[in-house]
């Protein structure tokens, strides 16, 4: 059977996957995916800490229906910014929107 | 048996989050999500989260996929494959990448978790329920009015004036 | 006598008789799947030919007669016309995802009879999260119209795929609120459980516990399932045929077939929630099968669902988001307020 240890290296390396799309992609739809990755890497960890450290308490569990939520309502505002952008910057490039830069 | 499911899982999780992060075609990286959520509800399945891992299909397939989808079709002439998709720090991020992951090891060998002998599957749904009414009611409201600020605030965002 | 959840615990004892227990394990699931395919396809078959011949007598014509008794043949012969014809693949299109949106139309509306009882025993994998896990995976329907909308590299298409998918997410949300109530009065998850807890004659069916519950799980089911009046991503006239325009011969049949299988779920999660699933009209009728009794219901239903798309004209798409937004969303909201103070008031 897989250990916590398997579950945690997975989700490591799920978080990285994620952290590298962050910084590389600049298309702002491509860094809410890699935004994404790594939530759901926090979430494998919430629920094999659940399952494997307190499976009575599910107190993993109710965190990660937390998470989730958080990644919707994320997703939602996220979005809504980048069809904004698009409709006023004809972009979508995170790079180009620097002007709020002093 | 477990093993060989979790080696299965891992692979394709793994293998479409690279897709999801470096394909060129950002439709075809959030097809691959849709891949890496499955695979990840799968996971959940495997631990004894079954409720979860239905969530975790309606909500990120069902609702955060579909409106990335619809972000990529309203937005598509942009990332068509003419367009670079990537700014010139790959080398860099790479580095910074690798170094947290050694950190990320590192620090789990050097944690001993105090693994609790798991008792058989039993149904989740119910727990979790009571979790959220009881001790976690509180993050459960404020997550409730961070959901009614975000729902209302992408609305005001996206609306045409 | 009739029941045929015995015989397939029959097949399961004969055949760990002789077999070790992983092979019965996959044999078994390989039965099931195939026994579950082959009656979805024959009952798309049929439904295709029942709604034409509906649809002729409400206009006063009598639809396909020549092939076979009253045309029941008819889909046959379509389908064999269909698997002849020329697997067409537009120019532009993107191949892979062309390639894979039918068939992830369909599977998605296959899985979903993972959890449906179809009578007493007659149940491939009773989950205990069985609704939740219904409504989790129709969501690939939504994905594949996605898919195919954009894979064919074609505006009317496109459109047609973002208006199905705006569609279908939006009276999702209705449509969980919805069976949210019939889950708190039988306070479980597990359709098995859920009709178990309906049992004793029809007077203890949800429908008369909840009636608003059900209307709003009946009118966003109805969306669901793209059926008029509200089938704006299909839209004939309009979208010319929305996101399949450009499917031809299988893969269009399997979004065809995809299309009744999911009027045929959306019934038997109707039938399941709020008429009793296979529990008999009156207690003393249960010498009925009870897989008559469910299919009995279910037709029943499809039926309705056939007569609204011949009686309601088409709503606009505006006015579409509107009614799923502003009134049936509300009206959900009610209906779990209400149902949570009937439980306490009647406990």
């Amino acid at each position: 059977m897989p250990t916590v240890d398997h579950y945690l290296v997975l989700s490591g390396l799920l978080f990285c996957i994620g952290a590298f799309g962050l910084l590389t992609r600049r298309n702002a739809i491509g860094v809410l995916m890699s935004i994404e990755l790594m939530f759901n890497s926090a979430n494998i960890n919430f629920i094999s800490f659940s399952k494997f450290l307190t499976p009575q308490a599910l107190t993993g569990q109710a965190f990660a229906v937390f998470v989730i939520t958080i990644a919707a309502a994320e997703a939602a505002v996220g979005l809504a910014i980048v069809v904004l952008m698009y409709r006023n910057f004809d972009v979508v490039d995170v790079d180009y929107i620097d002007f709020m830069r002093w | 048996m477990g093993l060989a499911v979790f080696y299965i899982l891992a692979a394709v999780i793994l293998v479409s989050a690279l897709f999801v992060v470096t394909l060129r075609n950002i439709f075809h990286s959030a097809l691959m999500l849709i891949v890496c959520f499955f695979g990840v509800a799968g996971l959940y399945a495997s631990l004894n989260a079954d409720f979860l891992a239905a969530v975790q299909v309606l909500i990120y397939v069902g609702a955060v996929t579909i409106l990335i989808i619809f972000a990529v079709m309203v937005t598509h002439q942009l990332s068509g494959k003419k367009i670079r998709q990537y700014n010139d720090q790959p080398v860099p991020a790479g580095l910074i990448i690798i170094s947290l992951f050694l950190l990320f090891v590192v620090s789990l060998s050097k944690t001993g978790f105090e693994v609790v002998k798991s008792i058989s599957s039993s149904p989740t749904v119910e727990g979790i329920g009571k979790a959220l009414m009881t001790s976690y009611v509180l993050p459960f409201e404020v997550v409730s009015i961070v959901l009614l600020v975000a729902l209302i605030g992408a609305i005001v965002i996206a609306r045409k004036d | 006598m009739f029941e045929l959840g015995g015989i397939f615990e029959a097949i399961g004892k004969w055949l760990n008789g002789f077999l070790p227990p992983v092979w019965v394990t996959i044999i078994s699931a390989v039965i099931t799947g195939l026994a579950v395919l082959g009656f979805l396809s024959l009952l798309a078959l049929f439904l295709v030919w029942w709604e034409r011949k509906i649809s002729a007598h409400m206009q006063q014509r009598y639809g396909p007669m020549r092939t076979g008794w009253h045309g029941v043949l008819q889909t046959i012969a379509d389908g064999v016309k269909l698997l002849q014809k020329e697997d067409l693949m537009p120019k532009d299109a993107d191949r892979i995802v062309y390639f894979w949106a039918p068939i992830i139309c369909f599977g998605a509306a296959f899985m979903a009879y993972l959890v449906v009882p179809f009578g007493k025993g007659i149940i491939v994998q009773d989950l205990n999260i069985g609704i939740l896990y219904i409504i989790a995976i129709t969501t690939f329907t939504v994905v594949s119209l996605l898919m195919a909308g954009w894979a064919s590299n074609n505006k009317w298409a496109l459109l047609g795929g973002m208006r199905s998918a705006a569609q279908i997410i939006s009276y999702e949300v209705p449509l969980s609120l919805a069976i949210v109530g019939a889950v708190m009065l039988a306070q479980t998850l597990s359709m098995n459980g859920i009709v178990s807890a309906q049992a004793g004659g029809f007077w203890h069916w949800y429908v008369f516990r909840e009636p608003l519950g059900f209307l709003v799980y009946y009118i966003a089911a109805t969306a669901e399932a793209n059926r008029t009046p509200f089938d704006i991503p299909e839209a004939e006239q309009e979208l010319v045929a929305g996101f399949n325009i450009e499917y031809s011969g299988m893969k269009f049949a399997m979004f065809f077939l995809a299309e009744f299988v999911n009027m045929f779920t959306v019934s038997a999660i109707a039938v399941t929630l709020f008429f009793g699933g296979w529990q008999p009209l009156f207690s003393f009728l249960g010498f009925i099968p009870s897989w008559v009794w469910f299919m009995g219901k279910s037709l029943v239903s499809v039926f309705v669902l056939m007569w609204f798309r011949w009686t309601y004209p088409r709503i606009r798409v505006d006015q579409l988001m509107n009614f799923a937004w502003k009134f049936l969303l509300p009206l959900a909201f009610l209906n779990i307020i209400l149902v949570g103070f009937g439980i306490v008031v009647f406990k």
